[in-house]
């Protein structure tokens, strides 16, 4: 048992820090008003590796531990939490295709992926009727001679309209229930792929800087090459890919709050009433120190389960515990960090609303809070 | 940064698993039902190295560290809160302070028996006018030739009724405020020393607790632990640490609820299925599960921190406020689950139900947690 980060993971953390205090957090705000999608950070920070920053050096990732991943996401979230989740989906899937490609595939996306070439990737999974239960999807994968043809929607895909490689789920068996699915590598809409077009892109609450899209797939035609991990298994591949984002949402969760509640902590020191500090106050000290409490929890289960995948170990209990943990718990703390700032924290001349609205989705993303508990249910069934 | 435990951890945590689950379950409930000190399963632990985990064996301890502890206070605590009390107090509120600001001598004389449970210690802060604030002292320590005389009364003295040992705490100089507290080793058969009846309490009915009176009880300078008007800092030090082994007991309390909890609703049925098959059951379990799975990696951090010499105050104070919380709540939810059989004592859960919400008051209220983490939070810590 070592609480403490190794030496690696620290300089990993470190330069996450570094770029995300000088790049991201100075027009974080900015973004956010404008809606601008941060194309040009994402190339910056996968110069620095950390859009592949578990991927092999190899294949031109950081080649560093899922610690040292779950550190920098927080630390990039903190500042910007729209950045976040295009960095995590892109890490999630250059390791799928690093991770189940075949080595043509690898060769052909994966160093595309990490260098910022392909400014992101795009986990094409939800439909508009199937989000939480996938394997009730309606797009299809059709043979047409040697090839497939792709038909149906896809929903609620972050960065769809911007990624340039994107992984797509369809089913190629309908009789085969979740064993009929099949992952495909699709060239995303940057590419003018024939057949893929952007139906409408999501007007949200927050993560006004990260582009989530509706996207149609007209006779999208791609060959038996672009198949991922084999026809059928495109389900396991799935909630595979899914336990380990779910390190990513988390640590994106954690990162919010952390910058959220510092924030709060530091406006409590300067804050006068009653002629002293509110954090003197009884009723505010106890408010940032639940939460702080809250917050390490949630932080110390995220970095188990990340340490847990590291190892090899099963990790799908861990990683929905830790989302459902950190996800709650990152909610709470950024009401209980606006509730510190007062009227303050309820305008846009603070960063704390932004994170109070940027930190919703995380309870719903890559598995709502109520499908954590199942699996983690599920888990408990078979032995604590 | 990784969570594996040594082989040294894993095998307490395994002693202490086979021995709370052989030995002290199957009486958890009638020590409970009879408000019983457990003197045979005291014996036991001392004779498993349980009451001096983390003292050296130089001084009769089981020289493991403070993560082994806290992982065989869990197991224990899992079983019988109680005897999970007991446990922690001469770990934590007993030998380690005495470890710490004893002279090699007294260690020879009190450090020794004690940790190998041979002696049997209590830790005598409070007072009637003086719990959280626990620089309020009244008790007095007059200087007279030779020695002190001692006068006062101590309360909520946990194994105060059994205990051969005290560390005792004192106002030796009002005047002084928090740097007037000298504190002494007090062997509890000294003259003038009389405990009142044992506390009837709630739950933790197998841990006695009682206060204690002293009438001019006269003690050499031997007896000084520390430095005189030191008192202070042998006490809140001996505290940070002592919240790691309330905090451990928590994670034991709320993991019995769980377990508990988790078997029953496998077994019993409603609308044909077992009830874990409804979510709105399954769903508490989920929650339960995590946040005890949340407070153990809290305490541990805590117990790791101390083991590496480094500074823990703020963590042990998060650890025993959020392990408090999290056994309350997974008791509640845990007799939720159980329906009237939870609030029956055929059942185990109304006893973790009780014997919960004690860990949100002794060695510091979650009050006071909240002081001190928001005390570390407005240094920058």
């Amino acid at each position: 048992m070592d609480f403490a980060p190794t030496e690696e993971q620290e300089a990993v953390r470190r330069l996450a820090r570094d770029v995300a205090d000088r790049l991201l957090a100075p027009r974080a705000a900015a973004r956010d008003v404008a809606g601008t999608f941060p194309e040009a950070e994402l190339r910056e920070l996968a110069q620095l590796g950390l859009l592949g920053i578990v991927v092999p050096e190899a294949l031109g990732g950081a080649g560093a531990d899922v610690i040292a991943y779950a550190l920098a996401m927080q630390e990039i979230a903190r500042a910007d939490a729209s950045v976040a989740v295009a960095v995590s989906v892109t890490n999630m899937v250059a390791e799928l295709i690093a991770k189940v490609g075949t080595d043509a595939q690898r060769r052909a996306f994966v160093p595309a992926l990490v260098s910022g070439e392909a400014v992101a990737g795009a986990f094409a999974l939800s439909e508009p009727q199937a989000g939480s239960d996938p394997a009730a999807m309606a797009t299809t994968a059709t043979r047409v001679g040697d090839r497939w043809r792709l038909t149906g929607s896809k929903a609620w895909i972050t960065s769809g309209d911007r990624a340039g490689v994107m992984v797509v789920w369809a089913v190629t068996d309908a009789a085969a229930g979740h064993r009929g699915i099949t992952a495909f590598l699709v060239p995303g809409v940057p590419h003018g792929t024939p057949g893929l077009s952007v139906i409408r892109l999501e007007e949200k609450m927050g993560l006004h800087g990260s582009t989530t899209a509706q996207l149609a797939l007209d006779g999208v035609e791609v060959g038996d090459d672009a198949v991922l991990g084999g026809v059928g298994g495109g389900f396991r591949l799935a909630m595979m890919a899914l336990d380990g984002g779910r390190i990513g949402i988390a640590s994106q969760a954690i990162g919010i709050a952390r910058g959220a509640l510092e924030a709060a902590i530091r406006y409590a020191g300067e804050r006068e009433t009653f002629g002293q500090a509110i954090i003197k106050h009884q009723g505010v000290g106890a408010l940032l120190a639940d939460a702080a409490t809250w917050l390490d929890a949630a932080t110390l289960m995220t970095l188990r389960a990340a340490a847990r995948k590291q190892a090899g170990a099963a990790f799908t209990r861990e990683a929905a515990m830790a989302k459902l943990l950190a996800t709650e718990t990152a909610g709470k703390v950024c009401d209980v960090a606006l509730q510190v700032h007062g009227g303050n924290g309820y305008t846009r001349d603070f960063p704390i609303e932004r994170a109070y609205r940027d930190v919703r989705v995380t309870r719903i993303y890559e598995g709502t809070s109520e499908i954590q508990r199942i699996v983690i249910a599920r888990e408990l069934v078979r032995g604590l | 940064m990784q969570f594996e435990l040594t082989d040294d951890q894993q095998m307490v945590q395994k002693t202490a698993r086979d021995f709370a689950t052989a030995e002290v379950l199957p009486k958890a409930a009638e020590i409970d039902r009879e408000h019983r000190h457990p003197k045979e399963l005291v014996a036991r632990m001392a004779e498993l190295g349980f009451l001096g985990i983390a003292i050296d064996d130089k001084w009769g301890g089981a020289g493991m560290d403070h993560v082994a502890y806290v992982l065989a206070m869990e197991e224990i605590s899992r079983a019988c809160a109680s005897t999970g009390v007991i446990m922690s107090v001469n770990n934590s509120l007993v030998c380690d302070p005495i470890s710490r600001f004893a002279t090699d001598a007294q260690k020879a004389r009190w450090l020794t028996p004690l940790a190998s449970g041979k002696l049997l210690g209590c830790f005598a802060l409070s007072e009637p006018e003086a719990g959280s604030d626990a620089a309020a002292q009244r008790t007095t320590a007059e200087r007279v030739d030779g020695g002190w005389v001692i006068n006062g009364v101590k309360n909520w003295i946990t194994n105060g009724p059994v205990a051969d040992v005290c560390v005792l705490f004192t106002m030796n100089d009002r005047a002084a405020g928090h740097r007037g507290i000298t504190a002494f080793i007090l062997p509890m058969d000294a003259k003038g020393v009389r405990t009142g009846p044992p506390d009837d309490k709630l739950g933790i009915r197998g841990s006695k607790s009682c206060q204690i009176f002293l009438d001019d009880v006269r003690l050499s300078d031997d007896h000084l632990l520390g430095e005189v008007g030191g008192g202070f800092k042998v006490a809140m030090s001996t505290l940070d640490g002592g919240r790691i082994g309330i905090a451990a007991q928590a994670v034991g309390i709320a993991r019995a609820a769980l377990e508990d909890a988790l078997a029953y609703a496998q077994q019993r049925k409603t609308f044909g299925k077992a009830i874990i098959g409804h979510q709105a059951v399954a769903f508490k379990l989920a929650d339960m599960a995590t946040e005890v799975d949340a407070a153990r990696l809290l305490t541990l951090r805590a117990a790791w921190l101390k083991d590496h010499k480094r500074p823990y105050g703020k963590e042990a104070a998060m650890a025993k406020l959020y392990a408090s919380d999290v056994a309350n709540k997974a008791a509640r939810e845990a007799i939720q689950i159980f329906g009237g059989n939870g609030y029956v004592t055929e059942f185990p859960v109304e006893r973790h139900f009780r014997d919960a919400k004690i860990t949100e008051i002794y060695e510091g209220t979650s009050e006071i947690q909240r002081l001190v983490i928001a005390g570390a939070l407005a240094k920058g810590a």
